[in-house]
């Protein structure tokens, strides 16, 4: 019996990893070709010669660079603030009970089950309204407060043994203090793990970019490349393929050195 | 509050009949809301999104449930293959359906050629009004398989492992220990995976906007999309709002079942 599982499972080894995998295989080889190599079925495997300038007319075909550093700068906005706001209402719905305390939590709950796919026209209008759109403000405040960290956070503060609280407290220190000299430091694994989360999250976000934004200027590099097929009329696939490697390379390279922090990220906002 | 204002605002939003640029929002009551039950398009929309969801979240609670009995093991072969499932979970939507349209290219793609190995005729994907909806469902099983698997192995490992012990002396057989232990004792996760499975369907998008556009013959056009499409397209604010607390409706019935589960489960502990 075990002899005959050990191929089968060697088989399902094999099926599995090669559903899973061979797409981004098959991404980089067809970034890689020329336009008439991508034009032949059966499919040709490897390019006969290698196209890099597929890299080159793909990042020229929009503002590449722009959409490039609009990603880095929303994803990093976000996070930062997201840190500098979760920090403190984490800490406070760990370890006090304040007036409100009740509804604001229910407040956080419930931001954390309404999805941005929901609410994307009426803040539009209002964004429009204040003559916000196409400048960075739409893209970064509505994510300035994470319910999601904020919750993550509250949950590993309140693992924080209350007497090295009442030490420090002995010893003078303000409420401030203890929060970023003691309860920072000791949550650094959940932050890390909920930084990780969020920066990749942003970094892939596409709808809200789409819907905050009409310009190039502020349009972050998912919609770029998602612009680039429908300016290549959806033809064109080494190119569009070239571009895709320029969005996905960077997650990748994460993905590669954090493996396991990252899965832990995105697990623990399922088990919590 | 990015949240809870809006909500409120979309609400009042749905009562009015308003074009984006016109300084006036006309108050027309509920006539937002005949509108779209008598439109067959919205109609269709909603259940293509109904369908979608079913299917999708379905399929893939059942083979990452498979997955996860599989690979939750220790050994570098089991991590490695848990990294290549979840992988697709962190690259950008955009990316994926991207990919997967160059795939699934009805002349030139790849999964033609696999069909054809396999003697099967080849399928036009996403061009035809039969299978489109399909590709999609493919394409974010794919995608959301490997979290989902990850999550139950979280499950598993957190059932007692005397369970089993007892059963392996009773020679229980494999499918009675899946179906009167396994199962049972996994409730909670199933359950968890469930609600925000389907909420997630609710919400598809990104798929939908870059891989069909709601077509052919708007076939696999869903709630976000439309939404989308009559505000941004076609500036009938009013009526996309209506849509909107409609999507909003079936979210809070979801979410609230959810509220109620978790109640429960804190008191039970």
């Amino acid at each position: 019996m075990r002899k005959i599982l050990k191929p089968v499972e060697w088989i399902g080894i094999a099926i599995v990893s090669l559903i899973f995998l061979f797409p981004f295989v098959w991404m980089m080889l067809t970034s890689l070709k020329s336009i008439d190599e991508t034009t032949v079925f059966p499919p040709k495997w490897i390019p006969s010669s290698i196209h890099w300038e597929n890299f080159v007319q793909a990042w020229s075909s929009g503002p590449f660079l722009a959409y490039l550093i609009n990603s880095i700068f929303v994803s990093l906005a976000i996070l930062v603030l997201q840190f500098i706001t979760a920090v403190p209402a984490a800490y406070a719905f760990a370890r006090y009970r304040f007036k409100g305390y009740k509804i604001l939590f229910g407040f956080t709950l419930i931001a954390l089950m309404i999805p941005p796919q929901i609410t994307f026209l009426p803040v539009f209008i209002q964004m429009s309204g204040w003559n916000l759109i196409n400048t960075y403000i739409p893209l970064i405040l509505p994510y300035a407060a994470s319910a999601f960290g904020i919750f993550l956070l509250r949950q590993s503060f309140m693992q924080v043994p209350e007497e090295i609280l009442e030490a420090a407290r002995l010893d003078q220190a303000s409420e401030w203090k203890i929060m970023w000299k003691i309860m920072v430091p000791m949550a650094r694994p959940v932050l890390v793990t909920f930084g990780l989360f969020s920066f990749i999250y942003h970094w892939n976000d596409y709808f809200w970019p789409l819907v905050m934004t009409n310009q190039d200027v502020v349009r972050t590099l998912p919609v770029g490349i998602a612009a680039l097929k429908a300016s290549e009329g959806g033809v064109a696939w080494n190119i569009v393929m070239a571009g895709n490697m320029i969005l996905v390379i960077p997650i990748l390279i994460i993905f590669f050195f954090a493996q396991r922090q990252i899965i832990r990220a995105f697990v623990y906002s399922g088990v919590k | 509050m990015f949240f809870i204002y809006p909500i409120f605002y979309m609400f009042y939003l749905s009562f009015t009949s308003w074009d984006l640029v016109s300084p006036e929002k006309t108050f027309v009551g509920l006539e937002n809301y005949k509108e779209l039950i008598h439109s067959p398009d919205f109609l269709q929309t909603l259940s293509n999104t109904l369908f979608y969801t079913v299917l999708t979240v379905g399929i893939s609670l059942v083979l990452s449930l498979f997955l996860a009995l599989w690979l939750n093991r220790k050994g570098n072969r089991y991590r490695f293959l848990q990294g290549a499932i979840f992988s697709p979970h962190i690259i950008s939507l955009v990316s994926i359906s991207l990919l997967w349209m160059w795939m699934m290219d009805p002349q030139y793609g790849l999964l033609n050629w696999v069909l054809s190995l396999f003697g099967m005729p080849p399928s036009k994907w996403l061009a035809d009004t039969s299978s489109a909806i399909y590709s999609l469902v493919l394409v974010s099983v794919w995608k959301i398989l490997g979290y989902n698997t990850l999550i139950f192995i979280a499950g598993l490992q957190s059932i007692p492992k005397e369970v089993y012990e007892a059963a392996a002396l009773d020679q229980t057989p494999w499918w009675r220990k899946l179906t009167r232990i396994t199962i049972p004792m996994l409730s909670p996760t199933i359950f968890f995976l469930l609600i925000i499975n389907t909420v997630n369907s609710f919400q598809v998008f990104d798929t939908v906007q870059i891989m069909t556009q709601g077509g052919p013959a708007n076939s696999t056009n869903m709630l976000v999309f439309f939404i989308y499409q009559n505000g941004f397209d076609f500036f009938k604010i009013g009526y996309a709002s209506a849509a909107g607390v409609i999507l909003l409706l079936f979210v809070g019935i979801v979410t609230i079942f959810h509220f109620l589960f978790l109640a429960k489960k804190v008191h039970y502990r």
